[in-house]
């Protein structure tokens, strides 16, 4: 993280889309699935037609109560309005959105250092369809034509409003992570922003000292991965001071960030900034949920990442800090209950934790669907010694790409067999037998001759035998 | 709102702009008038003492009308997509676009 210029501070406020993952739209049946074929769920509803009456999904309701409660918000009675603009993404010349009663009101987050941002709220709304630009450079500027695909019109939304809370690009990042994490565990969402099922808009100012008042603010837009949200406002920040100390001003508006070129640009001012002219929608009624409907849907949630980060340190005891990021990012992944299930099988918990955050998370989508007893099966041969670090990663391979399976029937495929008592000293003493030369320079100190040997003995055994071993025979022989 | 000044025609310019509609000088002045009337009418109701009435999001005396998560079937595509006046990839061809969505 880099510092501002000295004296000066940021202010950071985030805005956080994020699809919710229902079966079907928020105000029609059409199905809710991204990647389908262009315009092949859509309805009079979704597509604006005159006429068509829109029905609240019930899921959607529940699905927004789950983040709120996740949020600490307080889960209130709420009503839609009318958001009126003209873009041919939004065909029917309005946004159903909420406007001065979210369904969730004020609650809050906190970071896993500990540092609280506040949530103003987090209302439900519809997304609009997707808007191709063909033309010159593939982007607004330059095209002629702009195609539409109406799939994801009408797909339940809820954004997520921060406080400016925010500090730092590295805290912009964190908050982002977190509330990630949160909305995976909540059910809600899927948080895939390489989707663009959750969506980043930053507010950036900047003060001198944190007793000054806010200065003017500028929207960024187009954050579509977590390193886009840190470089941004990073840059964004440091933009705003450079002008201001040349004693320019900060012009209130919003911005596009350039993830190649690593800048912003101007999209619009405030003096072009849209009259929204929100009104009551007449055709919803106001969802009024009851405690008991509130109170099942707390119940139905599971644990939140931060629950699940401290059972991971509890099981890891005194965890360095290098198992801190690993199991940060083993929850950020939902990868946690593969560590649990291995330590309950009786796997100790820093393997669990080592191959979970490297074998397991570089799998990939894959590893949703692995059974976690095949993976601990796996661990628990490696830490008997029935298995290498090599072979057992193997084993894992072959256990993730089919989901599951017997890890000893794996490693007899692979021909992992466990090596007999006495079978490695045998070789050691054999491969030593066969090479006087270069052992006797080796117990004279070359140290860089382990390397020889260790290569002799692992093809003598075909990589059966266990590098920690060998080691241990040539470290015994050598001081004989 | 009150305390609020007149209409006059440069609020329906406004109005008339943001809503993309084309007004003569003559549809401005008549829908000034109209428009003025409505608000004067609209004014006597904030005459009322009205402190203990919460506002009404709806005329309806219901809440939560909801439908279960099922998927429907959609419309044809082709079907659909005949009617548009300009198609190009099976998607809705419309012209350039300056700027980006809100």
């Amino acid at each position: 993280m880099s510092a501002l210029p000295d004296g000066w501070t940021m202010v950071v406020g985030l805005e956080v889309h994020t699809e919710l993952r229902t079966d079907t739209k928020l105000f029609c049946g059409c199905a809710n699935n991204f990647g389908d074929e262009p315009n092949t769920n859509i309805c009079p509803v979704c597509l604006g037609l005159p006429g068509a009456l829109p029905v609240l999904n019930q899921r959607a309701v529940e699905y927004a109560i789950r983040i709120g409660l996740a949020l600490n918000c307080v889960v209130q009675n709420s009503s839609f309005h009318r958001k009126n603009y003209f873009y041919p993404d939004m065909p029917k010349d309005f946004q159903i959105s909420q406007y001065d009663v979210p369904i969730n009101g004020p609650g809050y987050l906190d970071l896993p250092d500990g540092v609280r941002v506040g949530i103003e709220r987090a209302h439900l709304e519809e997304d609009t369809g997707k808007t191709t630009h063909l033309g010159g450079t593939g982007r607004i500027h330059g095209s002629d034509e702009s195609l539409v695909d109406y799939n994801r019109s009408g797909v339940p939304l809820v954004e997520i409003v921060s406080c400016p809370d925010i500090r730092s690009a590295a805290q912009a990042r964190a908050y982002a992570a977190e509330l990630r994490s949160i909305l995976i565990a909540s059910g809600a969402s899927d948080g895939r922003m390489e989707e663009g099922s959750m969506r980043v808009d930053a507010n950036v100012s900047v003060r001198r000292g944190d007793d000054q008042p806010f200065g003017t603010r500028c929207e960024i837009k187009n954050l579509n991965s977590l390193r886009s949200v840190q470089r941004a406002v990073e840059y964004e920040a440091l933009r705003q001071i450079a002008l201001l100390e040349d004693g320019g001003t900060v012009t209130q508006e919003t911005r596009h960030w350039d993830e190649d070129a690593g800048k912003t640009h101007t999209l619009r001012t405030k003096e072009e900034a849209y009259d929204y002219r929100y009104f009551p929608e007449p055709d919803l009624v106001p969802v009024e949920p009851t405690s008991e409907f509130i109170d099942t849907v707390r119940s139905e949630l599971g644990p939140m990442p931060a629950e699940r980060r401290a059972t991971l340190v509890s099981l890891l005891g005194e965890p360095t800090d290098a198992q801190l990021d690993q199991l940060l990012s083993v929850v950020e992944q939902g990868l946690d209950s593969f560590v649990v299930a291995a330590v309950a099988a009786g796997v100790n918990a820093p393997l669990a934790l080592t191959r979970t955050s490297n074998e397991l998370a570089a799998s990939g989508d894959v590893v949703a669907t692995v059974d976690a007893q095949a993976v601990a099966a796996t661990l628990l041969m490696e830490q008997a010694g029935e298995l290498s670090a090599t072979q057992s990663k193997a084993v894992l391979q072959e256990v993730i790409v089919n989901g599951g399976g017997d890890p000893k029937a794996i490693a007899k495929a692979k021909g992992f067999e466990q090596m007999a008592d006495g079978a490695l000293d045998t070789i050691l003493d054999e491969v030593i037998a066969a090479h006087p030369d270069e052992w006797s320079r080796f117990c004279d100190g070359d140290d860089k001759l382990q390397g020889f040997f260790t290569g002799k003995i692992m093809a003598a055994t075909k990589g059966q035998a266990d590098g920690k071993a060998v080691a241990a025979g040539l470290r015994t022989r050598r001081s004989a | 709102m009150s305390e609020a000044r007149p209409l006059d025609a440069s609020d329906v310019t406004k109005v008339a702009s943001l809503a993309r509609l084309s007004l003569s000088d003559a549809e401005v002045e008549r829908f000034t008038g109209q428009l003025a009337r409505i608000l004067e009418s609209a004014a006597e109701i904030a005459e009322l003492d009205l402190g203990d009435v919460s506002p009404t999001a709806h005329p309806l005396a219901l809440a939560n009308v909801l439908r279960e998560d099922d998927v429907r079937a959609s419309l044809d595509r082709d079907e659909v997509l005949s009617q548009a006046p300009s198609v190009n990839d099976r998607r809705f061809s419309v012209p350039k676009i300056v700027g980006e969505a809100p």
